[in-house]
This record gives C-alpha cells, sequence and structure tokens, in this order.
C-alpha cells in the first residue's frame, strides 16, 4: 500500500515538472518581448535592457526556469501584468472560490448519480433503467449555457415573480464572503455542473453494477444466502464503484478550472473566468500561475482517486510496485 | 418418471433431494428453449450423486433450477424438486433466500472468480455465519478460522485474513468448500469444483471432499464432465445429454456395464492411462450435440448412434433393466444380452508410434533457459544492482526426431507454456542454443526468416480466443498460403477446399465465421492454418483442454492423422496424462523449469518413476470404481519460479525425499540399459524400482 502510495505521489511530483516546463516553455516561445508587452511600443532602449535585467531574462534559459520554479515555490508568483497587482492572493482567493463550487458540485452530483446509476444497473434492461438512461442523457445534450439560463429563469426569476423564495440570478460573490454567504450564490452553479456531470458518472456507474452483477462471486453470495442488501452493498458496489472513483476525480479537475461557461453564465469569480481574463490581456505570469494551479488541482485529485481506489481494491494493495 | 415405475423401489427413508419430471426452459429470442426435459433423480443423506455430460447437455442448468436460481430468462415448466420433503417450487424468491447457505450449499467452479477479490476470505466466510446462523461477527470470524482449519489448511489464520489473489486455486477451492459446509447443510451441489486445477490438487480437493461428505451424511449432486471424477468420486451416476437422462446406474455397474451407446461412446472416446495409440484408435462420436432446445422427436441421441435404427425416431421410454439402473433406449435389451455389440474396433489403421532413435533431428535444445526479468525497486537502481529475473525454463535439454510426437507434462507454473513460447520466439529472453533441422533458430521472432516462421506453427488451446472473429474460415486459412508459403490470393483460395477436407469439415465451412462454429470444429480449423503451411515443428498447447471428450478424441485423432500425413514433428503439451500418453512417442515431465523425467511412451508408465511423475500418476482419476487407493497426495503446492528450492527442485514437496543431499545437490540423471527412461533424482534405479513396484501392478497398469 505506501509503496504504491509513494510510487503514485513519485508520478505526481514528475507529473507536474513536466507541466511547469511546458508552461515556462510557452513563455519562451510566445513571439514578443516581455519587457515590450509590459512597458508599451514607445519604452526606450534603456528602459528595456533594465526591465530585462530585474526581470533576470538575461541568464539562460534553465536558469531562468530554475529561478521561475523556486519563485512559485516559495509562495512569489510576481505581478500580472494587466492588474499591477501580486498574483499570489489574487489566484488563491479565486482557487478558494473554484473549490467551494466544486465541493459544492460534488456533493450534489455524486451521491445522485452513484444512486441512479445503481438503480439503472441493478434493473439492467427493464423501465427504471431506461427512464433513467434517457432522462440524464437528454440533460447531458443540452450545452451548460442552455441549462444554466433554464435554472435561473426557473428559480431565479419565475419563483420570484410569484413571490416565492428564490435564488439569486448573479452569483458573484464578494472576495471576503464566508461560506454560509456564498451558499445561496453557489446552488445554481453548482446543480448547472451536477446536470453536465450526471450522466457521465451515472453512465459508469450503471456500466460498473452490469458489470460486476455478472460476476461469479455474485451467485457465489446469493447462494450463501444473504440478504439482497448485503449482496448489493457489501460485494458488488465494492468493485462495481472502481471505475467510478477514477471518474469523479477527472470531473473535479474539469469542475476546479474547466467551469469557463458556468462561470461566465452565473458571473462567478473562479480560476477558469480567471485564467479567461489572462490570456485576453495576454498576462503572462498570471496565465502561469492559474495554469499550474490547475495541475496541481488536477493532479491531487487523480492521487486521491488512486489512493481510493487502493483503499478499496485490495489486489492492489498488495502487490508490488 | 422413476419413481412411479414398479421395479424402482422406493427408498427407505425420505431422499434429501427428490427431483420429479423437471422440465427446465429458457427464454431466448421469444422462443422458450427446453434445456432441460423430464428428468428425475433422488439423493440420499451421505450419498453422492454424479450427474455427467457435455457441454450443452444441461447439467448446470438442472443444478441451478434445483436452487431456484436460474435468472430472469430460465423457468421451470413442470415437475417437483423437493428438499427434505418440501416443495422448492412452492417457496417465493425471497424464501430460498433462508434455504441457500443453510439447509442446501453450493460449491462452484473457478475458484477464483467465485470469491470476492475485495474482501477477506475469513469475512467471507464468516458472513454466512453471521446472516445465516445469527453469530455475532467476532464469534463469526473465529469460528471462520476453524472452518478453514477444518478443509486441512494449515495456517487458517493467515488464509482467513488473506485475499483471494493471494491464495493459490487449490487454497481458494478449500476456502469455497469451507464456506459451503459451515452452516452444515443438508444438501451440497457441486458444479465442477476440481475443473481448472492441477490433478495432484484436484486428487487432494476430491479426497477432502469424500471425507467431510461422508462424516456429515450430506446429500451431494456432483456435477461434472469428467466421467474419471465420477468413478472415484460417487455412488451413483445419470448421464445426461441434450437436456435428458439417457441412463442412470450405480457407478460400479455403469462404468463396468454402460447400456446406453452413448455412455459407451463417451467411455471408449477417452484415453486410458497408459494406453497409446499405437495399440488402439480413439473411438470418437460422430457429429457433435445438438444446441440447447432444438425440437426432436424421437431418441435424442439418434442422429449421433451407431446403433440406431428405424424405432429410433420414436421417443423411447424410460426402462429399468435392474433396481436402481434406468435406461432411455430402444435397444438396451439387445444390448444387455450381447445381441448387437458396441462398435470398438477402429475405424483406421492406428498410427503406431515413432520410436526416437538415429532419425533426422527436428528440434533441439541444448541448455535453453526463459527469463522473465523482475521490476526493478528504486531502491535496487540506487543500490545499482543488476535487475533479477525469474526463470521460468531453466537449463533445458530436449531433442525431438522429425515426425516424432513429444509430449510435454506438467502441473500449471510448471514452465511448459514458456518453453513453447521460447520455440515460438515470442518468450521474453531465451539463453541457450535452440535448432530447427540442424539450422539455428534465433531467439526472437524479429530475427527468423519467413522459411523459419512456416516450419514452426503452433494451435493453441483456446480457439475461441486464437481464431478472428471477424474473418471467414477461407480467410482464416488462406493467411499462411499467402503469407507463408508466397502464393497468389487465387492460388490459395483453389487450396482452401482441400484444408477444409484435410481437417474433415464440409467445403460450405469456407464462408462461415468462428462464431458459427461449435468448439470443435474451431479448433480444426485452427489446425487446419497450422498445417497449411506444412511445418517441420507443430506446438501443441493443451489443443484438446477446453473440448469435451466425445470430441477430444476426434482432434486427437485428426493430429495423428495429419502429422502422418505431413511427416512433422510436434510438441504436445498438456497437463492430461492420459491424453499425453495417447499421443505422444516420447514424454517429457517438467517440474520448474526443468525436465525431471524423459522416456519412451511406453516406458514411462513402467516403474521407476520420478517422484513427481510417481505423484502425477497416482493423482489422475481412472475409471475404475473400486480401485481408489490412496495415492500420493503431494504437500502443498508447486512454489513460485522466484522461490526455487535449491538441490532438486521437488525436495519441498517430495515423498521420497532421502535426505539433506537432496536439499543440497542437484540430483544426476538416472538411466539403465534397456530402458529409453533417464530420471533425475538422488534414488537409483533398483531401490527406486523396488519401492514402487507395487503401485505399478496395481493401479496404473490398471488404468
Amino acid at each position: 500500500m505506501y509503496r504504491y502510495l509513494l510510487r503514485r505521489m513519485g508520478f505526481l511530483l514528475l507529473t507536474i515538472l513536466l507541466t511547469s516546463i511546458i508552461i515556462f516553455a510557452i513563455t519562451q516561445w510566445l513571439p514578443g518581448d516581455v519587457c515590450r508587452i509590459i512597458l508599451g511600443r514607445e519604452a526606450g532602449k534603456k528602459a528595456l535592457e533594465a526591465c530585462r535585467r530585474d526581470l533576470g531574462l538575461e541568464a539562460s534559459v534553465p536558469v531562468q526556469f530554475l529561478r521561475w520554479l523556486g519563485d512559485f515555490l516559495s509562495g512569489d508568483w510576481g505581478q500580472s501584468y494587466s492588474t499591477r497587482t501580486e498574483i499570489f492572493p489574487l489566484v488563491m482567493q479565486r482557487l478558494i472560490n473554484s473549490l467551494r463550487l466544486a465541493a459544492l458540485t460534488l456533493l450534489i452530483a455524486v451521491p445522485l448519480a452513484v444512486g441512479l446509476g445503481v438503480a439503472a444497473g441493478l434493473n439492467a434492461g427493464r423501465l427504471l433503467d431506461n427512464l433513467i438512461s434517457i432522462s440524464t442523457l437528454s440533460v447531458v445534450g443540452l450545452p451548460e449555457f442552455v441549462t444554466g439560463i433554464l435554472l435561473i429563469q426557473i428559480f431565479a426569476f419565475e419563483l420570484r415573480r410569484r413571490g416565492l423564495p428564490s435564488l439569486p440570478a448573479n452569483s458573484s460573490i464578494r472576495p471576503e464572503a464566508g461560506f454560509m454567504e456564498a451558499l445561496p450564490m453557489l446552488i445554481l452553479p453548482a446543480m448547472t455542473a451536477t446536470l453536465v456531470l450526471l450522466a457521465y458518472i451515472a453512465r459508469i456507474t450503471r456500466a460498473g453494477v452490469v458489470e460486476e452483477m455478472k460476476q461469479a462471486y455474485v451467485r457465489t453470495a446469493d447462494l450463501k444466502g444473504l440478504p439482497r442488501r448485503v449482496v448489493v452493498l457489501k460485494h458488488v458496489l465494492r468493485n462495481a464503484l472502481l471505475p467510478t472513483i477514477t471518474v469523479i476525480a477527472i470531473s473535479f479537475g474539469w469542475l476546479i478550472s474547466g467551469l469557463v461557461v458556468i462561470e461566465n453564465v452565473f458571473n462567478y469569480p473562479g480560476l477558469g473566468r480567471l485564467l479567461v481574463f489572462a490570456i485576453d490581456r495576454r498576462d503572462l505570469p498570471l496565465m502561469q500561475a492559474v495554469a499550474l494551479v490547475t495541475v496541481l488541482g488536477f493532479s491531487l485529485a487523480n492521487l486521491a482517486a488512486d489512493s481510493l481506489y487502493a483503499l478499496l481494491n485490495p489486489r492492489i494493495r498488495y502487490t508490488r510496485g | 418418471m422413476f419413481c412411479n415405475h414398479p421395479l424402482n423401489k422406493l427408498p427407505e427413508h425420505l431422499p434429501t433431494l427428490n427431483i420429479e419430471g423437471l422440465t427446465v426452459a429458457y427464454r431466448q429470442n421469444g422462443r422458450w428453449l427446453e434445456a432441460v426435459r423430464d428428468v428425475s433423480l433422488h439423493i440420499q443423506p451421505g450419498e453422492i450423486y454424479g450427474l455427467v455430460g457435455e457441454s450443452g447437455s444441461g447439467k448446470t442448468t438442472l443444478a441451478l433450477a434445483v436452487l431456484r436460481y436460474l435468472g430472469q430468462y430460465g423457468m421451470i415448466l413442470q415437475g417437483k424438486i423437493e428438499l427434505n420433503g418440501k416443495n422448492l417450487l412452492d417457496l417465493q424468491p425471497a424464501e430460498m433466500r433462508k434455504i441457500w447457505g443453510r439447509e442446501m450449499a453450493y460449491l462452484p467452479q473457478n475458484s477464483q472468480s467465485a470469491l470476492n477479490p475485495t474482501l477477506r476470505v475469513g469475512d467471507q466466510i464468516a458472513e454466512i455465519l453471521h446472516y445465516q446462523l445469527d453469530m455475532g461477527m467476532k464469534r463469526a470470524q473465529r469460528r471462520a478460522v476453524d472452518h478453514l482449519r477444518e478443509v486441512n489448511i494449515a495456517d487458517p489464520e493467515r488464509v482467513a485474513s488473506s485475499y483471494p489473489h493471494q491464495l493459490s486455486g487449490g487454497m481458494q477451492q478449500r476456502a469455497l468448500i469451507a464456506m459451503a459446509l459451515c452452516s452444515n447443510p443438508t444438501l451440497l451441489i457441486l458444479d465442477e469444483p476440481t475443473t481448472n486445477l492441477d490433478v495432484t490438487t484436484q486428487a487432494a480437493i476430491l479426497e477432502l471432499l469424500v471425507e467431510l461428505i461422508s462424516q456429515r451424511q450430506t446429500a451431494a449432486l456432483y456435477i461434472t464432465h469428467n466421467l474419471a471424477v465420477v468413478a472415484q468420486m460417487c455412488q451413483r451416476v445419470g448421464v445426461m445429454y441434450a437436456g435428458v437422462m439417457l441412463e442412470e446406474a450405480a457407478a460400479a455397474s455403469l462404468f463396468a456395464k454402460p447400456l446406453h451407446p452413448y455412455t459407451h461412446g463417451m467411455l471408449s472416446s477417452l484415453p486410458r492411462l497408459g494406453e497409446g495409440k499405437a495399440s488402439a484408435r480413439l473411438q470418437s462420436i460422430g457429429g457433435q450435440s445438438p444446441p440447447p432446445g432444438q425440437l426432436t422427436s424421437g431418441c435424442v441421441f439418434q442422429p449421433r448412434c451407431p446403433l440406431a435404427i428405424e424405432v429410433c425416431s420414436e421417443n423411447p421410454a424410460l426402462s429399468s433393466p435392474s433396481a436402481g439402473r434406468h435406461i432411455r433406449c430402444h435397444r438396451w435389451e439387445a444390448i444387455l444380452k450381447g445381441e448387437i455389440s458396441l462398435p470398438t474396433a477402429p475405424g483406421m489403421e492406428s498410427p503406431g508410434r515413432m520410436e526416437a532413435s538415429d532419425k533426422e533431428v527436428a528440434l533441439s535444445l541444448e541448455g535453453v533457459a526463459v527469463r522473465y526479468p523482475l521490476r526493478r525497486t528504486p531502491l535496487d537502481i540506487l543500490r545499482r544492482e543488476p535487475g533479477r529475473s525469474v526463470r521460468a525454463v531453466d537449463e533445458l535439454d530436449l531433442v525431438i526426431a522429425s515426425g516424432q510426437t513429444f509430449g510435454l507434462v506438467g502441473e500449471s507454473g510448471s514452465g511448459k507454456t514458456s518453453l513453447a513460447r521460447a520455440i515460438l520466439g515470442v518468450a521474453d529472453r531465451t539463453e541457450g542454443k535452440m535448432e530447427l533441422l540442424g539450422a539455428p533458430l534465433p531467439a526472437q521472432l524479429s530475427s527468423r526468416k519467413r522459411e523459419t516462421l512456416r516450419r514452426v506453427q503452433i494451435v493453441f488451446q483456446n480457439s475461441e480466443e486464437a481464431l478472428n472473429p471477424y474473418l471467414t474460415v477461407e480467410e482464416i486459412l488462406l493467411r499462411p498460403l499467402v503469407t507463408l508459403l508466397g502464393l497468389s490470393r487465387q492460388e490459395a483460395r483453389d487450396r482452401v477446399p482441400e484444408l477444409l477436407r484435410a481437417v474433415r469439415l464440409p467445403a460450405a465451412y469456407a464462408v462461415r465465421l468462428p462464431t458459427q462454429l461449435s468448439g470443435g470444429e474451431k479448433q480444426r480449423v485452427a489446425i487446419g492454418r497450422a498445417f497449411a503451411a506444412r511445418p517441420d515443428l507443430l506446438v501443441c498447447d493443451e489443443p484438446v483442454s477446453a473440448l469435451d471428450v466425445s470430441v477430444q478424441a476426434s482432434i486427437l485423432n485428426l493430429l495423428c492423422d495429419l502429422q502422418v500425413e505431413n511427416r512433422s514433428s510436434l510438441l504436445f503439451i498438456s497437463h492430461d496424462l492420459a491424453v499425453v500418453g495417447y499421443l505422444a512417442d516420447v514424454i517429457g515431465v517438467i517440474y520448474l523449469g526443468q525436465l525431471v523425467e524423459i522416456a519412451n511412451a511406453d516406458d514411462l508408465f513402467k516403474p521407476p518413476f520420478h517422484p513427481y511423475t510417481e505423484a502425477l500418476l497416482t493423482a489422475v482419476p481412472t475409471l475404475e470404481t473400486q480401485s481408489r487407493q490412496k495415492g500420493i497426495i503431494l504437500s502443498g503446492e508447486i512454489p513460485s519460479p522466484t522461490e526455487k528450492p535449491g538441490g532438486c527442485p521437488f525436495h519441498t514437496r517430495c515423498p521420497r525425499l532421502v535426505g539433506e543431499i537432496c536439499k543440497t545437490q542437484a540430483p544426476p540423471w538416472q538411466r539403465r540399459e534397456g530402458s529409453s527412461k533417464r530420471y533425475r533424482c538422488h534414488i537409483p534405479w533398483m531401490e527406486l524400482q523396488a519401492a514402487q513396484g507395487k503401485l505399478a501392478n496395481g493401479e496404473i497398469q490398471a488404468g
């Protein structure tokens, strides 16, 4: 087990190192001079040189990379070109927002999707299975901006029009807002993201359950006379949910940085929108920071999934490597 | 029905299981297909009833019907299933859960998949005690360890806390036995419980089962395709074919004098241990079993029966020639009186054995080793330790003369498939010298010339996976002709009918896909493909182990014929000593990557034997019901090649261990003038022969 986790962690560090090299390389490959971007078209030669010296651009590329990486690790992420503020607090605040939204989404989506998937899998081929499959698939076919706007229409406007308690349509939370203050604004974006994930997780779960129900050990468990509930919960799900865990981990990465559309629809200050903002302004340090944080989030989610996978699956826990 | 028959005396006490007129059907494409038709049987406490049949005979369906576990597509159409006097068909599905695991237990085949891979073995036993006998979980777990001890597991604590994949197949099967018997059921249903095990492990498991069943007076329904296992285990036997019970009798009388032509056919299609192809050709049953549910009028066996006459197109009634014996055949009286004899004479001349002598050498191996590298840990890399590896085949010498069949026998894990892979050029790392027809044979496939590729061909065990499901039979047979013989596609296509004829398949099969063929037909195509390029050496890796006995015989005969026609050499790999003994001219016994004994097939079955060969020979169940002696039951399992014992590799399990010398010194080859046999052991020839002489006169020659 520890060996396995150690290996996984080794892989994780390697992945992060590799992606940081790629992210760094982008700045090297991009056309144009960084100092010119910072100082503008009219900058004099002297000013440019001074700027280059300040930024350490005279050093060789590997040295620049190590310096950059070292700064990054020590929390010195530099200044944004466009906002002229420190990047670290900016990204952190957005990251916290994104994590909140991701957590709430998973809290809603995972039990719901797994529940639906298991119900469909246990009733494979019957009416319930078809109902679940058709309804989840029909939702996933709609793009997020459609479902998002639809939800706003119903839960914000329509409810308010009828004088019922409603949810806010705009989710632009204040930077210093506490969780409870933010919660109502999180619900609609989280529901929209849930609808995207629902069919995906439910189908994987259903497939896992259908596959496991065919296994010989299920017959053994049944013919031991165990109650049906024990057969399903203790025997089948342990094995059937293994692929679901991986899918959830990948979804988590998507929730952190890929929610650009949803964040835009709800005007939610998350990492995805920050990245789009940075790209729009050609704000390289900000782009790098967001990208690296995203990679980190993705990798940690995968590590968590791998650990959980190993915890549930002794075949991994007790084999070498 | 059996019980209504005047000659059938009702048993003195109530049978544990009583089935009457059971008909079971499966729903397929909107039609109900009858998989079991009007079957009756009963089993007394302490009795082991053997239900024999080939695949598709309905034996497993019958078992699942008794368990009422047919699934949503199965239905019991007619009949009565009584367990201890209570009709199970009156019960609701939920009520069956109280019977399963308590009154009636099920021992499945394929222990690997029958255990939950993510739960500890002990917990999988304990949960029965917990849910069925209302025992507290802690107490149930402690009891589970006791139950594991009862099935002769030496360290039950360790096994209880292990996960299934950490145990060997034999150990898993023992755990399943403990699971099935822990609640002391009155009926035990065994579904091929030893089918995937090695003979040595099988022998131990069978002995354990007989002991436990008679101790507890459990009634047992033993389902298998293996007639010899039935002969060893069961008091009474039912033979099923196409969903119908054709014959039922006490085991002793059934095997002594089978009355039904099908039973007789099955028995004579089995190669007997020690009987070679030189003495008699295997009798095979022509044709193949009908697909389940096919509606036939008349006797179900009539299309394949050599004795079928006009009256056989009518359904035969169940007759009872003597008490406890039942038969469904129009001609049993004539067969019993000896008025007609069942065909035993071989249809064709047997090819005869080839002796290894001064013939041209087809394949020669010298000091061949096959290694599988082990993964280096980061620590190894830091310490700059060289990568370690496992030797699956270790310094092996072997010579196959041209036209000869070399049989290679060993348990799983003995290295026989690794050796085949080395010869085919697909093993990871092969060392040593390999020569084919005197020319060096490169170890890697990529460095072999096309001509060399043509010379070495293979037939796999599982034709299911070996044939590309998207190619027609013609395309499959045509490939080697084009790629290896360099024919044009048109020329190759012209040769296909000839190849089909050679493997005794109709020419119309050319357009079929593998899914449209039966198991035996697929293997025929695979054999046709292998022989298409006229190879000098054909490697057959367990080519018949997945086939039914009646089909197995015809495939073995086909291999014999084609080999003689093509003058190819054959390396025949099998775990089945009887099959190898039948087909091979020379036999090598392999243990942990080393040959421990080599002999001409006739000599192999004469003492002295290497103790490992001896263990294999005594472990093979034979058809002689009365001859059950305590064979040599090997202790423990075959060690992993990573932990190969020093000295003689067999010393950890050897029943004839001499002493320290076996653990420290590699044993020499023992041989003697006048015998082709040589074996690698510290015990000299005469001494070993004297010790084993008795055995040879008794069991083995009887087989």
